[in-house]
């Protein structure tokens, strides 16, 4: 996909927009077809079909242990798939590796934060260009001027995104060091450097207070139209859910019970017995 | 009958093996730290018995005592000072600390006892002759073996039936929770570093008895040898120590017979690459994979 | 930017730091101030740097332990001195000679690197620590095992398996020399190797590390010892970096090998055992993980100690064993860091 994003394109859109409906490209990025993986006899993940369209933002909730974040790991090949097939634009993701999935185009973030902790913010970023950028080591170590260049390339742009959260201030900042909320931002950030047409985001507001949570939410959509990339977050926090996702799917025990719209979902049964129990029998 | 003696003699080195290997893998699996020590509480406990009968003229069971005594205080010591103060330390400060100790207990011992190495009496002497005089095992081995068997079942059954043992595998799944659990960390962390101390007294004991020269840097080599053994097997089992020491004997005698005594450490070492590439948990090690 | 300015600056007060100490050696060495022991120990030092830096590259930035870098140090020690003792007669200029045999060593020793890392980088911890012990181990046999001799058709090479082969064995013609003695080790070797060749060797290796550390390749590899799965999932070939870590490592101690190995007249392979990697790794943690001038301070340090303790006599070993136990525990223990943070004056935090 074409990608064009400068600073001052950014600070012009106005927080918090959403594409009008009409506008967004419905046409599949990221497809799963009877997607399963089975962990020993147990069933982690069964029959999960899913279809995210190229400029859609989705969620994935379901209770703990539902198997949202072994998903996440399926799309990203952590864990090769038992059965089922992902169709990434089209084409197949059978036999790749976590390494390959991402220069096709899936980037994450992690729910158990990882981020290189020794290093700087920056180039936590810039590691996240690092296929972007071709230089070889050779020409790193003789410092040939590809390498000047390139480096001074990716230094405004690891800037240019980090300013998406106003964190230029910290690009020195150790990584490690950074509160846990910037950890993060900065961890979607590192994402988002690797150019991905789908963003898997695993539970981006875990440990956030509710204004920053509120934030977030926003830059989330700025992101989306930004980029025009597809976003798939898991989450438990409702009201970001449901404010921002256009489609929702809820997983139980490895299998999706309700699929639709923030309001679907809302009033679809099975979703409220699986979250709060079932109603006693009069 | 040629191979049946080699092969006896790798069970008896396979057996010595084992038993240093059993007493690694138990600091290992509590500890989570290579302890390069470790091969020279053996020369200890080999010097101990040493003076015992030599000098004391003390009987040979006796002086195995005084060896085991020795090296368990030897081995708490070691523990309290120079391990526990890193229990937070990163793993790498742990290893170099137990480099330290392995230098200061070998020159310890060139001072003390000097360079020269010295012959060491046997503990138990004499041979078995079977199949008319063309097999001969000596008793050392005999008793090696039996030891050794004897050893792990009594480990098994220790961490498996007893409370300490129940709590010094606890501990080694996950300290936090033991302790939260009320069971006393640093008492079983000392308590594991005894036993694996005794263990390396006997060991060394019996090294001696079936290689008689007795010098600082013997328990070295053994002991990394027993380490290579306790990885083999599957770092922090008990049975997969066991079987990989005497792998490791068996392996390393035939390939001295049969191969290039030169290159038969190497061989051993080459063996130990396979398995863990074929298995990178070594024969009996649980390969638990990083979650995500 | 300030960190970025902080890093060059670091960068080049290490150039400087190892150049200026070059040259007051220099002088003090053409002043006659040094003594036959002090000038024998310059090379070794040299070797020894460079060799602490290049296992700093693999334990430090990397962030895998090796137990087994002396084999490298190995590898590269002894093809170094077959290639600069078979061009004896071709090149004249020891200088020339010596700078072809680091060459020679770099890339025989960055060759046994790729396929020993092969294996090894496919290991975890300290899985991974016990196989490359065991990788020096094998080298060590072998090269104990090695026979070399060079004559008028070119190099002749046996591997003494069994025990029974000496160097009469290779047949060599009438003014053909033995290198290599098996056991023995290389054996007649003229010594080339020099302090400055030690200073440029020393200055090269730095180049290669620190401008790798802050290029792709380097952040590529510096990601994976963070978190590898993290570095997995923005698209970074986990198994290529490590092995260009590795195999550069390999090379730079291949490098140091010749150089040591061009210091003696004789040197046998058993020189080069697990002792001595752990002698260049002590060098590597008390210097600090990833800490380039750090690894460099560390060699020079401890390598002089135990010359430095020599009125201890038979107690030096003793002395430097509880050094390095109290300097573990000074700068690792928990309760040696509330002593020292009470005896900062409060407020005064220290970066990092």
């Amino acid at each position: 996909m074409s990608f064009t994003f400068e600073r001052g394109k950014l600070a012009a859109v106005p927080s918090g927009s959403v594409i009008p409906e009409r506008d967004l490209d419905k046409t599949p990025i990221l497809e799963t077809r009877h997607l399963g993986i089975d962990f020993g006899g147990l069933h982690a993940v069964q029959d999960f079909n899913l279809t995210i369209g190229r400029t859609e933002i989705a969620g994935l909730i379901g209770p703990n242990g539902a198997g949202k974040t072994t998903v996440f790991n399926l799309l990203t090949k952590v864990y090769q798939p038992t059965r089922g097939t992902i169709l990434l634009d089209g084409m197949d993701t059978a036999g790749k590796t976590t390494e390959q999935i991402n220069r096709m185009g899936i980037a994450r973030t992690f729910q158990n934060i990882r981020l290189f902790n020794n290093l700087s913010v920056e180039d936590n970023v810039k590691i996240g260009l690092h296929n972007q950028k071709s230089y070889s080591m050779l020409a790193g170590i003789l410092r040939l001027p590809s390498y000047w260049k390139q480096e001074k390339a990716a230094h405004e742009r690891a800037l240019a995104l980090l300013s998406i959260f106003e964190m230029q201030d910290m690009a020195d900042v150790r990584a490690g060091s950074l509160p846990y909320g910037a950890q993060r931002r900065l961890e979607i950030v590192r994402a988002l450097a690797t150019s991905p047409s789908v963003l898997l985001l695993d539970e981006p507001a875990a440990g956030m207070n509710p204004s920053e949570t509120a934030e977030l939410m926003e830059t989330i959509v700025t992101i989306r139209d930004i980029f025009q990339i597809a976003i798939v977050l898991i989450e438990h926090d409702m009201s970001l859910v449901m404010n921002i996702c256009e489609g929702i799917c809820v997983l139980n025990f490895g299998q999706v019970i309700a699929k639709g719209s923030p309001e679907e979902i809302q009033a679809n049964p099975a979703v409220i017995e699986a979250y709060l129990g079932r109603k006693k029998e009069e | 009958m040629e191979f049946l003696s080699y092969l006896i003699s790798g069970i008896s080195l396979g057996s010595v093996y084992a038993i240093i290997a059993l007493g690694y893998t138990m600091v290992y699996g509590i500890a989570k730290m290579l302890n390069f020590a470790h091969g020279d509480v053996i020369m200890v406990g080999g010097y101990m018995s040493f003076c015992a009968m030599s000098y004391l003229h003390l009987p040979g069971w006796v002086s195995v005592l005084v060896g085991m005594v020795v090296c368990t205080l030897l081995g708490i010591i070691i523990e309290a000072l120079a391990y526990k103060p890193l229990r937070s330390a990163p793993s790498l400060a742990v290893l170099i600390t137990a480099i330290g100790v392995s230098y200061l207990l070998q020159n310890s011992a060139l001072l003390i006892w000097g360079a020269n190495p010295m012959s060491y009496p046997p503990v138990i002497s004499g041979t078995l002759h079977l199949f008319d005089g063309q097999l001969s095992i000596s008793y050392v081995s005999i008793i090696t073996v039996t030891a050794c068997v004897l050893i792990m079942l009594g480990l098994t059954a220790f961490t498996s039936k007893t409370k300490m043992g129940k709590a010094m595998r606890a501990c080694s799944e996950d300290k936090g929770a033991a302790q939260l659990m009320g069971i006393n960390v640093n008492r079983t962390i000392s308590l594991t570093f005894a036993i694996g101390s005794a263990l390396a007294a006997i060991a060394g004991v019996l090294l001696c008895s079936s290689y008689p020269t007795l010098m600082p840097t013997t328990g070295s080599m053994p002991g990394i040898k027993a380490f290579t053994a306790a990885v083999f097997g599957g770092i922090g089992s008990i049975p997969g120590a066991f079987l990989g020491g005497l792998l490791l004997g068996i392996i390393e005698s035939l390939a001295k017979a049969y191969i290039s005594t030169q290159l038969s450490n190497s061989i051993v070492f080459a063996v130990l690459i396979v398995v863990l590439l074929v298995r990178p948990a070594g024969l009996l090690g649980k390969y638990v994979p990083e979650k995500v | 930017m300030k960190m970025k300015k902080k890093i060059a600056w670091s960068d080049y007060m290490t150039y400087i730091g190892v150049t200026i100490a070059f040259v007051i050696v220099s002088f003090l060495k053409k002043g006659g101030a040094l003594n036959r022991s002090q000038l024998g120990l310059l090379v070794p030092i040299c070797a020894y740097i460079t060799m602490a830096i290049s296992l700093n590259l693999t334990v430090g930035i990397l962030g895998e332990l090796s137990l087994g870098h002396a084999g490298f140090m190995s590898i590269g020690a002894f093809s170094g001195i077959i290639a600069a003792m078979s061009l004896v007669n071709v090149i004249p200029y020891d200088g020339v000679r010596m700078a072809i045999a680091m060459v020679v060593g770099a890339v025989m020793a960055g060759i046994f690197g790729f396929f020993i890392g092969i294996p090894v980088l496919r290991l975890r911890g300290d899985y991974l620590a016990i196989v490359t012990l065991a990788f020096g181990e094998i080298i060590k046999e072998i090269l104990t095992c090695l026979i070399v001799g060079v004559d008028a058709e070119g190099l002749h090479i046996l591997i003494n398996i069994d025990g029974s082969k000496t160097a009469s064995d290779l047949n060599l013609l009438e003014g053909g020399k033995a290198i290599i003695k098996g056991a023995q080790g290389a054996v007649g070797t003229k010594t080339i190797a020099s302090f400055t060749a030690g200073y440029i060797l020393i200055m090269i290796s730095l180049i290669i590390i620190l401008n790798l550390i802050r290029s792709r390749s380097g952040r590529a590899i510096m990601a994976i010892r963070d978190n590898r799965i993290a570095a997995e999932s923005v698209g970074i070939e986990i198994t290529k970096y490590k092995m260009m870590a590795f195999v550069t490592s390999a090379a730079i101690a291949g490098a140091a090998g010749a150089l040591y190995g061009l210091n003696y007249s004789s040197l046998a392979a058993a020189k080069f055992d697990f002792n001595t990697s752990i002698l260049v790794l002590v060098f590597v943690v008390l210097g600090g993980l990833g800490n380039i001038w750090g690894s460099i301070v560390a060699a020079t340090v401890l390598y002089i100690l135990p010359e430095a303790l020599r009125s201890f006599a038979d107690y030096r070993m003793l002395m430097y064993a509880i050094v390095l136990i109290v300097v573990m525990l000074a700068t690792n223990s928990s309760k040696a860091k509330d002593l020292l943070d009470k005896l900062k004056p409060a407020g005064k935090e220290e970066e990092q």
